[in-house]
């Protein structure tokens, strides 16, 4: 039996729970707890370890869906995390500008850890404030070459075409590492 | 009463402003994480400061600010080793070498910076001895802990936001690729261009750092705006290890891991 992991990373309250919830087999393995701080009391309840997700393949192989904690002082995991990961998406609150300059530095943070492909997803799509893809793009100066996919994380549709992409993102850098080994 | 305790519960800003609101005269030993620092204080004014293995006599103090060369400060330590900086001072200014102005002004830059890099010491043992002064023939000056106290507050948080931005120095840098731009367009100041000069997936960020005798807050400011500005990103430095388990997953045959992530797809898919 072969495990394979993906890592669901962004900042706090970007919908990474919700974006694993929608597509895992079990409930979100979740570790939410009532936040303390006033400062994040945005919302009810955060991610303090790591989210888990499950996804069957097949007899023989099983993908798991990581998400990370979103709040600052969990950094310490992010490494233990990325380990032997396929790849990992960044998760983006399309409607708080103020949380893009963290997303950035966890992406950078991410891609130094791990040289894996990543896709970066800009959630929360149906809410009138989000930002739009093209926009987004440039505010947080993703090269071109990254794909940046609209998202909205508890739409089970929305979520599949994320994770296709980083899979097909997977594929082509495969294909390209071939050439250079040819 | 013993001052003395860790700035991890006591910190620089609490112990300065102490210091001020007291009026207190002694010295200030702190224990950084690299090195140690001694601050002596008059009336609760900051009259001396001194750090590490830095040459903090006269003569390091006006070679650093510019006010002497290499060449002229090696010729004062071979010939006036035997001077104690306040005989020193007055040979310079008798001689006409420099003017009384520049030493002092030199000397309170000195000091302030020391201070400063002092509040970005989290940690850290420190002690306050009471009546203890620097040793004599030293020259010093007196500054008001007001203004140092609130521009190094100010740096602090200029830090710690610097810290999350560019938390890990053995990182290296790369240039972005973008088509069409061409760094010689972008306007940068020297220090820029020093660091640009640098970047390179070989060299990490302390290493650059080194080379152009940089602090970690220059060096983190220079490159917070090199990514800023997106011309340069953080990579993994050339020959670093890749995490253990990534290395692991490495031998899988590229043909197993092409059919692994075509599985993947076609389950996705089908959800
Ligand atoms: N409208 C809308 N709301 C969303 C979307 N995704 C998540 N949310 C909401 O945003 C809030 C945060 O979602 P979570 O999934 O808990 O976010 P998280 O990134 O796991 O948060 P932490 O673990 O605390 O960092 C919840 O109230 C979600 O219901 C979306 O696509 N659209
Ligand atoms: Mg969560």
């Amino acid at each position: 039996m072969q495990t394979v992991k993906m890592v669901v990373t962004g900042p706090f309250n970007a919908g990474k729970t919700a974006f694993i919830q929608s597509v895992s087999e079990i409930d979100v393995v979740s570790t939410e707890r009532k936040i303390s701080s006033a400062e994040e009391r945005i919302k009810e309840t955060t991610t303090v370890a790591m989210d888990f997700g499950r996804i069957t393949v097949d007899e023989d192989l099983v993908l798991y869906l990581f998400g990370t904690p979103g709040q600052k002082r969990f950094d310490f995991m992010w490494e233990i995390l990325s380990e032997g990961m396929l790849g990992f998406i960044v998760i983006i609150d399309s409607s708080r500008p103020e949380t893009f300059r963290e997303a950035k530095s966890i992406l950078e943070t991410f891609r130094a850890y791990a040289p894996t492909p990543y896709v970066v997803a800009a959630n929360k799509q149906d809410i009138s404030d989000a930002w739009e893809v093209d926009d987004l793009r440039i505010a947080l100066r993703i090269d071109r070459n990254i794909k940046f996919l609209p998202c909205v994380a508890s739409d089970k549709e929305s979520v599949k075409a994320v994770l296709l992409e980083l899979l097909y993102s997977i594929l082509e850098e495969m294909k390209e590492k071939e050439e250079i080994d040819k | 009463m013993a001052l003395k305790g860790n700035l991890r519960d006591f910190s620089v800003t609490q112990l300065l402003n102490l210091i001020n609101l007291a009026r207190k005269t002694g010295t200030l030993t702190i224990e950084g994480p690299t090195e140690a620092a001694w601050v002596s204080f008059q009336d609760g004014k900051l009259i001396y400061a001194q750090v590490g293995n830095e040459d903090g006599t006269l003569t390091g103090i006006l070679l650093r600010g510019g006010l002497i060369s290499g060449r002229q400060a090696r010729a004062i330590k071979t010939h006036a080793s035997d001077k104690d900086d306040k005989s020193l001072g007055l040979l310079l200014i008798n001689a006409g070498y420099l003017v009384q102005q520049d030493i002092l002004a030199s000397i309170r830059q000195y000091f302030r910076d020391i201070i400063y890099k002092l509040f970005t010491w989290g940690e850290g043992f420190f002690r306050f001895d009471a009546g203890v002064l620097p040793p004599e023939g030293r020259i010093t000056i007196r500054l008001n802990l007001e203004n140092i106290i609130i521009e190094g507050s100010r740096r602090m948080r200029e830090w710690e936001r610097l810290r999350d931005e560019v938390p890990n120095l053995d990182m290296a840098l790369d240039f972005v690729e973008r088509p069409g731009a061409n760094i010689r367009d972008v306007n940068l100041n020297v220090e820029e261009w020093k660091v640009v000069s640098y970047v390179n997936p070989k060299n990490t960020i302390t290493q650059i750092a080194k080379a152009n005798v940089m602090s970690e807050l220059e060096i983190r400011r220079v490159v917070y705006g090199l990514l800023q500005a997106g011309l340069v990103e953080i990579v993994r430095p050339d020959g670093m290890p890749l995490p253990a388990q990534v290395k692991q997953i490495k031998p899988i045959d590229i043909e197993q891991k092409e059919s692994l992530v075509n599985r993947l797809i076609q389950r996705i898919r089908s959800l």
